[in-house]
């Protein structure tokens, strides 16, 4: 039998990668422990934005911000094949209305350090040929990027080198738990895995897994489709999205909201997205979801009518109530940590999340205040002592 | 009821105008003022509700299955629409050349035509509402259990209108496609399908060559054979990956189903009478040429489909005809939820109860999407399914216990053991997998290879088909992995033989972006107008 | 024993009409589809592939595979095993996406 780890990782998907990349680079030994293979869940179900565009002034942008920096460092380390872009981001207007929101929203940004450049409406077309004619304006957004997901999820875990071992195939069926019930180690059906630290890194599922710790985490499933073209050249260069887009990533409806996210990829396809809605783990597909995607993204760009959608496919975003990941240790569970819960953000968040944790795990400083993630703030008011 | 339309076999076959640019190409029989939604029927007798006609059956595909189940249901006093793709009945085995080509002879090309035009005729005489050049993208189920079918429309789904059908019972009759198993020099053209090769012929009357290869596995390699054989074709040699001894230690089966043994010596005849030598336990591992087929190498495999090295035999040839099977069309009952089942030879075939009924209550299923069987089994099992959807939508319950459907199951159950001894006969061996070489495309629409494959899988986490897509690419291209996913599945589980997975095709045919757009909005109550 | 396939069904079709492929002239049979034209032909290939350039034509026969997408009449993309061909169509062999001019 191996050495029991510094650290099991729960979770193959980036976050899981990434923490398991600046755990190893921090001198641990990791051991990664998936029921699917890498990137099965909302992962590989993601366009793989690494975005600061769409983030409120407040915590989740500082995690973004630092995000975006490490992704530029990653950048330089891992293969082409992860298909970094820092291609930018475009934020759309449709009207004077909207335009004067966005002016507001891009100001605030600023003062909190996001790079973000007017864009009048005789401007728009020098960066999108395609756009749509009578459109209001929007805003450029230089250090919004992208990657391939999956593969760079994959990649972050090689990178990782010979102190990240993968337990693929295995599903934790329980934990291990030591005299005060602090956490030791992880059951899986070929055997246990000792270690002192156990990292959620379930995505969508780190609720079900927070469960087995006997820790409450209210981490739901919040769906969304995803179209994909045919292969084309070049037709969108950045990332384009509607303003209301913002508005529905904040939402916390369980009903169907859509916006529409266009973007292309250096493999060809276009990718075209964005909606959202609370129906549980249901794969069926919704044909309004759809139609909506297709209206908001020909609207944005007409010459995409004729184009045809090759694939759909929806994945879950992990949602948490108040649309912030849970990163850092459990009072409650002594050795959980948690590092789930970013809901459509896991991409871009996972390098400043890994960080966080491998900081954590080694008694290093933090890189931020890790007080609005704390994985205990769902508690209810009654066992709160205020 | 909703009536029928005129003569759904009106001279060009529903074909009318068929340039890209035309309005309702390749879609048959339409109003020129119907809705979009639902097209057929708009008179006014029918259930109709304020989304356009609501049938008490839709049945997705016109082949064997679906004309049998839909004029079963449609005799029985059903309104039913019947979709497929092409402008004409008949599925892939009645495939046949469009009414323009003049063809006073069909039959020659076809085992049994008189059972096809009998079906033909009863679809002919019936109120069945027909709707060609139907490519469905997906089935998805409405409020107060309906079923709406959404289709694009034209000879290659390039149509202007979205079409959506909406019936209280589905019957997926889609059928099978050809399973695909890669080697060296697949990929370049002159290598066809088998049932490629024998479609063209059926449906265009021509061949790929002059002196064609047919190999691969399957009984479908000798029919396809004896068809390029009697059209014209040198056939040099039909190589197959089993042997047929296999079907030997089956004698029930064999003795249960004279049927087929009839079948097979009608085709083993008409090779013998051209000539055409079947080389068992051999696969073509190599073909040469440098723009288009020029020779192939056939080598001999040992029980495991191994290839034996030092016995490959060159064969000059202008075209190879290759096919492993056939592999169940089942992706629109996968994205409702459909339960699946693996079959002898390792594809997934549709879980049905003895009524032919899916796991989906509402869903029925016949032919090739409950497990590869043939044309014969096809047309009983829509039969059946005619009479269980007729059975559940009348309540008339002795529709299912009759003396007929009990003689139909005693025929299924027969059939079906013939089926799955020739599907474990030719089962693909696992060794297949040394046939490619590293830098072989497997993925025919991404190019991916085999090196690039088994790099997802050994170095970056890859376990199934799905990851391989995600982390290489395999799978994701037009095709959406139908040409690969066989071998796919192969290479991302090395030895062990793949879990029965259920391929997710969210859609199952492109479909463009504003026809996506022009769907109907949703009813803005549960209560439909116009009951 | 059939010369030719047209011969064993006894058909007996419409004159044959023209369409071009890459400018050169192919005679077609009513109720064929472009690729039955071009296979009568005795062309196999009529596509080049994206990543490698490789020669693609018909494989599967049935709308399935997607190989054997065309230019037809200017429009990429298009199954020449389901597309009839009609007179005067113009095939082109479609290089990769067949979508340049949208490039930016």
């Amino acid at each position: 039998m191996r050495d029991a780890p510094d650290l099991i990782v729960v979770g193959a998907g980036v976050v899981g990668a990434a923490c398991a990349y600046y755990a190893a680079r921090a001198g641990l030994s990791v051991t990664v422990i998936d029921r699917g293979p890498v990137s099965a869940g909302a992962t590989g179900a993601g366009e793989g934005n690494l975005l600061v565009s769409d983030k409120e002034p407040g915590p989740e942008l500082k995690l973004a911000l630092l995000s975006t920096g490490l992704w530029r460092e990653l950048a330089e380390l891992l293969p082409p094949a992860v298909e970094y872009e820092p291609k930018g981001g475009v934020v759309i207007a449709s009207d004077e209305a909207g335009m004067a929101s966005l002016r507001d929203f891009a100001a605030r940004q600023s003062r909190a350090g996001v790079t973000a450049h007017e864009l009048p409406a005789g401007r728009l077309h020098e960066l999108e040929p395609h756009l749509a004619p009578d459109l209001a304006g929007g805003f450029h957004y230089p250090q919004d990027a992208q990657v391939m997901p999956a593969l760079a999820a994959a990649h972050l875990l090689r990178a990782g080198g010979e102190r990240v071992r993968l337990l693929l195939g295995e599903e934790v069926t329980g934990l291990i738990t030591g005299a005060n019930g602090e956490v030791r180690g992880v059951r899986t059906p070929s055997g246990p895995v000792r270690a002192p630290c156990v990292v959620n890194a379930a995505g969508p599922w780190g609720g079900r897994f927070a469960r087995l710790a006997g820790v409450e985490l209210p981490v739901l499933p919040r769906r969304g489709f995803v179209l994909v073209t045919e292969p084309l050249p070049r037709v969108v260069r950045h990332k384009v999205y509607a303003a209301d887009y913002v508005t529905d990533v904040a939402s916390g409806s369980a009903a169907l909201q859509t916006s529409p996210v266009v973007e292309g990829t250096p493999a060809g396809p276009v990718l075209i997205g964005s909606s959202r809605e609370r129906v549980g783990f249901d794969r069926s597909l919704s044909a309004e979801a759809l139609r909506r995607l297709a209206a908001g993204a020909t609207a944005l760009f007409p010459v995409l009518a004729g184009v045809r959608a090759l694939r759909a496919y929806a994945g879950f975003r992990p949602y948490l109530p108040d649309h912030l990941p849970a990163i850092g240790p459990d009072p409650r569970a002594p050795g959980l940590l948690h590092a789930c819960g970013h809901e459509g953000a896991g991409i871009g968040l996972a390098p400043a999340t890994g960080l966080i944790i491998a900081r954590c795990v080694t008694g290093g400083e933090p890189p931020l205040d890790l007080r609005p993630f704390r994985p205990e703030r769902f508690e209810r008011p009654s066992s709160d002592p205020l | 009821m909703p009536a029928s339309e005129s003569d759904p076999h009106a001279p060009v076959d529903g074909l009318g105008p068929v340039r890209g640019d035309g309005p309702v190409d390749g879609l048959g029989p339409v109003r020129g003022d119907g809705p979009v939604d639902g097209l057929g029927p708009v008179c006014g007798d029918g259930p109709v509700d304020g989304h356009g006609p609501v049938y008490d059956l839709a049945v997705v595909g016109a082949g064997c299955a679906g004309l049998s189940g839909a004029v079963t249901a449609a005799e029985l006093g059903l309104s039913v629409a019947l979709l497929d793709a092409s402008a004409q009945t008949g599925g892939q085995y009645y495939r046949h050349p469009a009414p323009a080509l003049g063809a006073v002879r069909p039959e020659a090309l076809h085992h049994d035509w008189s059972a096809f035009a009998e079906l033909r005729r009863r679809q002919e005489a019936s109120d069945i509402t027909r709707l060609t050049g139907c490519h469905v993208w997906a089935v998805i189920r409405e409020d107060g259990d309906l079923w709406a079918v959404h289709a694009v429309t034209g000879a290659d789904g390039d149509g202007e209108r979205p079409v959506r059908v909406r019936a209280r019972a589905l019957l997926l009759a889609t059928g099978a496609y050809e399973r695909q198993l890669p080697f060296p020099g697949w990929t370049l053209p002159g290598v066809v399908g088998a049932g490629g090769a024998q479609a063209m012929l059926k449906s265009g009357l021509v061949l790929p060559g002059r002196r064609i290869v047919v190999a691969g596995s399957g009984p479908l390699l000798l029919a396809v054979a004896a068809s390029l054989a009697a059209a014209g074709a040198r056939v040099p040699a039909v190589v197959e990956a089993s042997g047929y001894l296999r079907y030997a230690r089956h004698p029930r089966a064999l003795a249960a189903n004279p049927q087929k043994l009839a079948e097979a010596a009608v085709h083993g005849a008409e090779l013998l009478r051209h000539g055409v030598r079947v080389r068992t336990r051999s696969a073509v591992t190599a073909v040469h040429g440098r723009d288009r087929v020029e020779a192939v190498t056939v080598s001999r495999l040992d029980r495991e489909w191994r290839p034996a090295q030092g016995t490959g035999r060159h064969i000059e040839c202008d075209a190879l005809a290759v096919g492993f099977g056939l592999v169940p069309q089942i992706e629109l009952a996968a994205g409702l939820g459909c339960a699946v089942r693996r079959t002898a030879d390792g594809t997934s075939a549709l879980v049905l109860d003895p009524l032919q009924e899916t796991s989906v209550p509402g869903v029925w299923a016949a032919g090739e999407t409950g497990g590869v069987g043939g044309a014969q089994l096809a047309r009983e099992e829509g039969e059946m399914a005619g009479l269980a959807v007729a059975a559940r939508l009348t309540g008339r319950s002795a529709l299912v216990r009759s003396g007929r459907m009990r003689e139909l199951r005693r025929r299924r159950a027969r059939m079906r053991a013939f089926a799955d001894v020739m599907a474990a006969a030719h089962a693909p061996g696992v060794g297949w997998t040394r046939w490619l070489a590293d830098d072989t495309d497997v993925c025919r629409c991404e190019e991916v290879t085999a090196g690039r494959i088994r790099e997802g899988v050994a170095g970056l986490g890859a376990r199934d088909v799905r990851s391989v897509k995600l982390l290489t690419r395999a799978g994701m291209g037009w095709c959406q992995g139908r040409m690969c996913g066989a071998a796919v599945a192969c290479l991302a589980s090395g030895a062990e033989a793949p879990p029965p997975s259920a391929e997710r095709r969210p859609l199952a045919v492109p479909v463009t972006l504003s026809a996506l757009a022009s769907l109907d909005e949703p009813r803005a109550g549960p209560e439909p107008r116009g009951r | 024993m059939a010369r030719d396939p047209v011969e064993l069904a006894g058909a007996r079709p419409g004159p044959p009409f023209e369409i071009t492929f890459d400018g050169r002239a192919v005679a077609a049979l009513p109720g064929q589809s472009v690729a039955a034209a071009l296979w009568a032909a005795g062309i196999l290939a009529w596509r080049t592939t994206r990543v490698g350039g490789r020669p693609r034509g018909a494989f599967c026969g049935i709308g399935q595979c997607y190989d054997c997408l065309a230019t037809v009449n200017g429009t990429p993309n298009r199954r020449a095993c389901l597309v009839p061909a009609s007179p005067g169509d113009t095939i082109t062999t479609q290089e990769g996406h067949g979508h340049a001019g949208l490039g930016v």
